[in-house]
């Protein structure tokens, strides 16, 4: 946990401070000369050099640098732009080099990406929340705002002009009807400057009208390799003289012991080498083995005949039902809890109303199946460890395996691959470590492949969730307050409990686990209550699964305000509308949420336009709305959805029809990359709503392959009509929002179509046939 | 010994022969193009053609294709240059790509077979291959991109 000492929680917590110039002005910014090309990085905190003739190149090579964010001009006038983030299908790289090379005024063909392998000098490693653009946009422009200023000066006076009239301009420095290249300048070695902190907050950036890049159609640059069979993931990597390992997972995800194994009828099989008992001093992996042999097939053969007698851990026995049982005793019991809202006159308003409504909601067990099994591939070589796989949170996995190795952190090295699908699954990195501790007890390299089963089995899952939503109404159906309790296990206690913020009550919370409860609604006095469901806790490692929370709060909120409007004889859209008062704390401040929950009505004005609401449709089918946040309230992508469904009254199959979607995420730097999240995150949200879900038997996820998993496939996918806003506010998220919207407009949309109202995702067909006959 | 012909070579290899195709692809020859997904035959990340016809090479013993003609992504156009890659990359397809290697080479089975397929066609032919990023929309798209390409490209010829 050391690493995160350094991290102050909040920039992560519910309410994430603005990217505000000022979290890296205090630091100067170096462009100089380092090994014949033009390097551009962040002074080393309190090293930031005085600005003088070559400072920048020598401090650049005596290695004070903070090269977080840094990129790299080559004398041909190749741009090398440095990526931290891991690549799981959002493009990210693209998205983060288009916004350095507008206000560097790049050439963009002459751009390319390098993903890095874990260092320190990258500080924080983490790819999840649809944090990337929103967190990093205002530093890499401001990094290619520096880097062509430099070039300027650079160029004027190779060309022997005043700087004030020169222009950059698509990779070079131009004075009249002469010009310079980047790469001349570079080559050259005429550039060499530090900017101070003040110099920094002080650069032109160019106002949204004059950008060239951002917001303008892209070819993202890591499609090709994965259209042709040539893009490495983790899967991919190997080592010379490595062996196959295949894990045998335990009977409980923790408590686990093994009492003893019997590989006898495994020696028969060709290639088989030897099967481990792991001893792992971090507790990550309690109580499994893991069978080797030279090929992954003999691992696998040999796996079958090798027989471990465990003492299985405490919770063998716990079913779905159970932890859905806990989570509504926890929410029984008014005591308990973090209190992340509770506003005044909450109690009095309910004492007082004319009419209460009330209704609980659950979600089931999801799990990532994300299409790479999760993998590692361990060796030590010259004293470090190398671990080869795809990760999304390096900084998170390393103070473990450095326990689980017993060896300093600093030996340890992730080395960076495409990630086969990421969702949040490898925010947690626990995989490596049954490799790293496999590669250490035979003493050689190993490649750990989970198979599909034993990755199900494994997963980091969403919980499952139980939630009760009330509104207290007065006489002529006016919302006096409101409540929220949800109850889940919380991935951000089990896997990071320093990033839980505090609630009203100082009770610590997960703040991923309840967002979008908090809604922008104006309610009267609001209550949100958050519970941490300690049984899901030690049943499994809850996960970050594509959106956390939002994926169940807005479940429940979304289809209660729904059910309100119904039950208080108004128009969904309208109810919605009135609430959606940009005033108080719902007004939005700069720069992350300006114009608050106007924003929010807005995309729902737009989409009831656009869906064709109010339109006369076919024999049991209808159209629900829902609109949400996206994420987080500190930075949120203001997104609507209305969903049309068929219902089949005999059999209770929802099909869903058509998607239509506005979204607000501020400026959009990639658009098509943009739209493409959107689409899959929407398709998430559909796939989740009425296709996937699991639930816990004797103690394990029971579906743990496609033959019982089943995602959406092609011929479910509806009609997608997706709109982004057109704005130059803040960039946000765009991974998850789709995602947090669809479900609740398929509940609200199978009640318009037929008039019944389902409480659960997944909705099965029994279930909507069971509302039919209420 | 395993023998079979693989991207028009021939390859010859010592393994078990209930050795599933797929391990024996990406680990023992060393294309990696070909995914591992599920192990059951039902994610389609595997998918190679095997004497012309898509082929799940996870639930396929090596042993069931002596002899045979294995083509797998790498082979499938030259520098990767297959009108559906260039499709796919015209529609910017692929999200993490996982899957892509599978879904082209049976969408290259299906162009076969049906070289203008309706949206039907597509449902019916590609519903075995999931995508989890759920680019489905753009994998709809591309193949139709690259059968209306093909088309064209075969009446210029003429």
């Amino acid at each position: 946990m050391r690493k995160f000492a350094q991290f102050d929680p909040s920039a992560v917590a519910s309410h994430p401070p603005a990217p505000a110039p000022s979290g890296f002005s205090r630091r100067g910014f170096l462009v100089g000369s380092l090994g014949g090309s033009l390097v551009m990085a962040f002074a080393a905190a309190g090293c930031a050099p005085k600005p003088e003739t070559g400072a920048a190149t020598r401090t650049l090579e005596a290695g004070s640098w903070e090269p977080t964010l840094y990129y790299r001009i080559d004398p041909d006038g190749q741009i090398t732009v440095n990526v931290t983030e891991a690549e799981m299908g959002q493009h990210v790289g693209t998205a983060l080099a288009r916004i350095v090379a507008e206000e560097l005024e790049a050439d963009w063909s002459r751009v390319s990406l390098h993903y890095v392998d874990s260092d320190p000098k990258w500080g924080l490693m983490v790819t999840g929340g649809s944090w990337s653009v929103w967190q990093n946009f205002d530093l890499l422009s401001r990094a290619g705002a520096a880097g062509r200023m430099a070039l300027l000066e650079a160029g004027a006076r190779m060309l022997d002009v005043p700087v004030a009239s020169v222009t950059a301009r698509n990779g070079r420095i131009v004075a009249g009807d002469r010009a310079l290249g980047y790469g001349e300048i570079v080559a050259a070695g005429a550039v060499d400057r530090v900017y101070t902190a003040e110099e920094m907050d002080a650069l032109p950036i160019k106002p949204p009208s004059a950008r060239r890049l951002i917001g303008e159609p892209v070819a993202a640059l890591d499609v090709p390799a994965k259209s042709r069979g040539t893009a490495v993931y983790g899967i991919d990597a190997e080592i010379e003289g490595m062996v196959y390992g295949r894990p045998l997972v335990p009977p409980t995800r923790l408590g686990s012991t093994v009492k003893s194994v019997d590989d006898s009828g495994a020696k028969s099989v060709p290639g088989y080498l030897k099967t481990l008992v792991l001893d792992d001093p971090s507790g990550t992996v309690p109580g499994w083995a893991v069978v080797l042999a030279d090929s992954y097939h003999a691992a696998l053969a040999a796996s079958e005949k090798v027989s471990v007698d465990w003492e299985a851990g405490e919770t063998a026995a716990v079913s779905e039902e159970d932890i859905l049982a806990r989570g509504f005793a926890l929410i029984d019991a008014p005591e308990g809890g973090a209190m992340v809202r509770d506003d005044e006159g909450v109690d009095a308003a309910f004492g007082k109303a004319a009419r209460v409504l009330e209704a609980d909601y659950t979600t089931a067990t999801a799990l990532h199946f994300q299409l790479e099994p999760v993998n590692a591939l361990a060796v030590q070589r010259d004293g470090v460890w190398e671990i080869h796989t795809g990760n999304q949170w390096q900084s998170l996995i390393l103070p473990t395996l450095a326990t689980a190795l017993g060896v300093p952190e600093e030996t340890i090295v992730l080395k960076t691959y495409l990630l086969g699908g990421g969702f949040g699954r490898r925010l947690n990195g626990d995989y490596t470590v049954p490799a790293a501790l496999a590669a250490k007890a035979h003493g050689g390299p190993v490649k750990l492949v989970f198979t599909r089963e034993d990755d199900a089995r494994f997963d980091s899952v969403r919980s499952a969730s139980a939630q009760r939503v009330r509104m207290a109404l007065g006489e002529n159906g006016e919302v006096l307050a409101m409540e929220h309790h949800a109850a889940a296990g919380w991935p951000t206690q089990v896997m990071v409990p320093a990033f839980m913020p505090d609630g009203v009550n100082g009770e610590k919370y997960d703040p991923f686990s309840i967002s979008g409860a908090d809604h922008w609604y104006s309610v009267g006095p609001h209550r949100v209550r958050a519970l941490s469901n300690d049984l899901a806790n030690r049943t499994f490692r809850p996960g970050w699964l594509r959106y956390v929370g939002p994926g169940w709060t807005n479940w429940a909120l979304e289809s209660f305000i729904d059910e309100a409007a119904h039950a208080t004889g108004r128009d969904p859209v309208a109810f919605r509308l009135d609430m959606l008062r940009a005033e108080g704390r719902n007004a939005g401040e700069a720069p992350n949420s300006v114009g608050g929950a106007a924003r929010q009505a807005e995309v729902l004005r737009r989409l009831a336009e656009r869906a064709g609401l109010g339109e006369t449709l076919p024999a049991d089918t209808g159209i629900g709305v829902a609109t949400t946040f996206g994420q987080e309230r500190g930075m949120p992508t203001w997104s609507a959805c209305a969903a049309r469904v068929k219902v089949d009254r005999e059999t209770g199959a929802v099909k869903l029809e058509k998607l239509t979607l506005v979204i607000d995420a501020g400026t959009i730097v990639d658009p098509d990359g943009a739209l493409a999240q959107a689409e899959g995150a929407a398709l998430w949200g559909a796939s989740l709503a009425l296709h996937e879900g699991t639930r816990f038997e004797q103690g394990q996820v029971a579906a743990r392959n496609l033959d019982r998993y089943t995602p959406m496939r092609m011929a479910d996918v509806p009609e997608l009509d997706i709109v982004l806003v057109d704005s130059d506010e803040t960039p946000v998220g765009m991974g998850e929002p789709a995602t947090t919207v669809v479900g609740p407009a398929i509940g609200n949309a199978l009640f318009a179509a037929v008039g019944a109202r389902v409480r659960h995702i997944p909705i099965q067909p029994q279930t909507v046939l069971d509302a039919l006959q209420a | 010994m395993a023998r079979f012909e693989l991207n028009g070579r021939s390859v010859e290899v010592d393994v078990d022969p209930a050795t599933p195709l797929l391990w024996v692809i990406r680990d023992e020859l060393g294309f990696k193009g070909t995914k591992f997904g599920c192990g059951i035959g039902q994610c389609g990340a595997c998918t190679v053609h095997l004497r012309g016809t898509a082929t799940r090479a996870c639930v396929t013993p090596v042993s069931a294709v002596e002899g045979a003609q294995v083509l797998t992504i790498e082979g499938l156009g030259e520098a990767g240059d297959h009108p559906l890659q260039a499709a796919w990359i015209e529609a910017q397809a692929p999200q993490c790509g996982y899957c892509q290697s599978g879904q082209i080479m049976q969408a290259a089975a299906l162009l076969k077979d049906r070289p203008r397929p309706t949206d039907a066609d597509i449902d019916e032919v590609m519903n075995g291959n999931l995508c989890r990023c759920m680019a489905y929309r753009r994998i709809r798209e591309a193949i139709h991109l690259a059968a209306t390409r093909m088309a064209e490209g075969e009446t210029s010829d003429a």
